[in-house]
């Protein structure tokens, strides 16, 4: 009985800092001035806010591979958006497409 | 209102704001953007409609290569917004039309409340039949075995698609290499990325293939997850589109039909009918044809998105 | 069934617009981005009558489900002939134009090898 309601507690507790992570990325997107610092906000979501809400959904796993894929899709993610904003912050400081 | 219906309700809210998006923006870039990321949403819907293989195919076909196609299009075409927006029809047109799609639209939700009630499902009867395969996936089976016909016409069409894109290249490079050979920086992000993520893509192409017997899944999800990580390759100049006149490539590619075909014939010439399985072999024959079907998959979906041949072979 | 409600609203609602766009957008590409657009909203209905057909214990009725992932690669290759058609129409005439009377130099291709 105690352990489900912690869990339960730790896993709101985590998705809900996910979820507030993933906030202020898209209030960053919505209100940087330029695309570097855009970026930059985004990664924050990427990072912290997909890694806060996989970590709380771990309890809610059943068993060690579900938990392993939860935590790939996490790393697919962050390899997957890391090189992503590598190519878009280059092709911005060259000038990057007309708008 | 429950927890599940506030839910539905912005899930559903968001992707009309995104379909009101791709079709009313300003340029062919941001409808773009906005036409992913409603693909990507889709998906979402479609597993709150209790459909996780479509969800997986919306996903990875709607979103992904779709978007990859648009974007690659809405780049090479954007010298073309100046001229083509002198030609959009006048505002009388365009409430004519907008009238027109309320309607429609209209009447397409009136049909669906008037649906009836009890709905009339073949649930049942995909159960009752499940046992002769045996597979646990009731899609694949539909795909594989009660609907297998689609499925066969299916790949075909998609090799008509194909035949199509070639013939759009130049008389003289028939047969010659596809699309424009991409010249990447060796040193730089892409091709990192070229090289580490296909090895876990091919894996997980391969496991959702593998894994849509029993569960979510199928040749379709897996297929695409391997064309995705063969163009990936291709983009950042790791590898080079195969020429259309290629012996190989041609093979794979009518692999997938051919099996289809030789299955559907042998049921024809020993069994009751056309794709007729026999029973004791029908787990095996529909493995088999599914293990000629997602290279043609992948290699189909690979070559049409890399486009008509424009160069010649030996480039 | 208020969740069919919903999701039918929205299934109609991408079909009105895409519908929408492909009338009123002049540029190719938009008339295929909205065509998939409506052809996604069709697929949508074809979800919620699935989804109103579960038993058997089933989530949902799995034929119109296989007749949509049917229909989902359908509609990218027929997407994708287009696009290549709309490339090559490019190359040929330097514009995206539908019109038949629009001046265009269509005798060679204007596209060097």
């Amino acid at each position: 009985m105690n352990m489900a309601i912690v869990s339960d507690i730790f896993t709101i507790a985590a998705v809900s800092a996910g979820a507030f992570f993933f906030l202020a990325g898209t209030v960053g997107l919505l209100r940087f001035p330029d695309v570097l610092t855009r970026l930059h906000a985004l990664t924050k979501a990427d990072n912290l806010g997909l890694g806060l809400v996989v970590l709380g959904l771990l309890p809610r796993t059943d068993g060690l591979l579900s938990a392993l894929k939860l935590i790939s899709i996490w790393l697919l993610v962050l390899l997957g958006g890391g090189i992503i904003t590598q190519l878009i912050a280059t092709s911005a400081r060259r000038g990057g497409p007309p708008e | 209102m429950t927890t599940a219906t506030a839910f539905n309700l912005g899930l559903a809210v968001l992707v009309m704001v995104l379909a009101c998006w791709t079709v009313l923006a300003r340029g062919a870039f941001a409808a773009t953007v906005g036409f992913v990321a409603y693909g990507l949403l889709l998906a979402f819907i479609w597993i709150r409609l209790g459909a996780v293989d479509v969800a997986l195919t919306e996903a990875a076909i709607g979103g992904g290569l779709s978007g990859v196609l648009m974007l690659g299009a809405a780049a090479r075409l954007r010298a073309s917004e100046a001229l083509i927006a002198a030609e959009t029809i006048a505002a009388g047109r365009r409430l004519w039309a907008a009238a027109l799609s309320a309607v429609t639209a209209l009447a397409l939700v009136t049909s669906v409340l008037l649906l009836p009630d009890p709905a009339p499902t073949l649930a049942p009867a995909a159960a009752e039949n499940a046992a002769a395969t045996t597979l646990g996936n009731p899609v694949t089976n539909v795909l594989m075995a009660f609907r297998a016909l689609d499925t066969m016409l299916e790949k075909v069409v998609l090799l008509l698609a194909l035949v199509g894109v070639w013939s759009l290249g130049p008389d003289r490079f028939w047969g010659g290499r596809l699309g424009p050979r991409h010249r990447v920086d060796p040193e730089g992000m892409l091709v990192f990325l070229a090289q580490l993520l296909p090895p876990a893509g091919v894996v997980v192409g391969i496991y959702v293939f593998w894994v849509g017997a029993n569960a979510p899944g199928g040749a379709f999800q897996g297929g695409t997850i391997l064309a995705a990580m063969w163009l990936l390759a291709m983009m950042a100049g790791l590898t080079d589109t195969p020429p259309s006149g290629s012996r190989r490539a041609r093979l794979v590619l009518v692999a997938g039909p051919s099996a289809f075909l030789i299955v559907g014939l042998g049921g024809l010439w020993l069994g009751e009918a056309f794709l007729a399985y026999p029973l004791a072999y029908a787990k095996a024959l529909i493995l088999g044809i599914e293990f000629a079907m997602v290279p043609t998959i992948a290699v189909t979906l690979g070559l049409l998105l890399a486009g008509p041949p424009d160069r010649s072979a030996q480039s | 069934m208020s969740a069919m409600i919903i999701f039918a609203i929205c299934a109609a609602a991408a079909v009105g617009l895409g519908l929408f766009g492909v009338i009123t957008n002049p540029h190719p590409l938009r008339k295929i981005l909205s065509f998939n657009i409506l052809g996604s909203g069709v697929f949508l209905i074809f979800g919620i009558v699935a989804r109103r057909g579960a038993a058997a214990g089933f989530g949902g009725d799995p034929v119109p489900q296989a007749l949509v992932i049917t229909g989902i690669v359908v509609a990218i290759s027929a997407t994708a002939l287009a696009v290549a058609l709309l490339l090559r129409l490019f190359e040929a005439t330097g514009s995206v134009t539908l019109r038949a009377d629009a001046s265009a130099d269509t005798s060679e291709d204007r596209a060097a090898p």
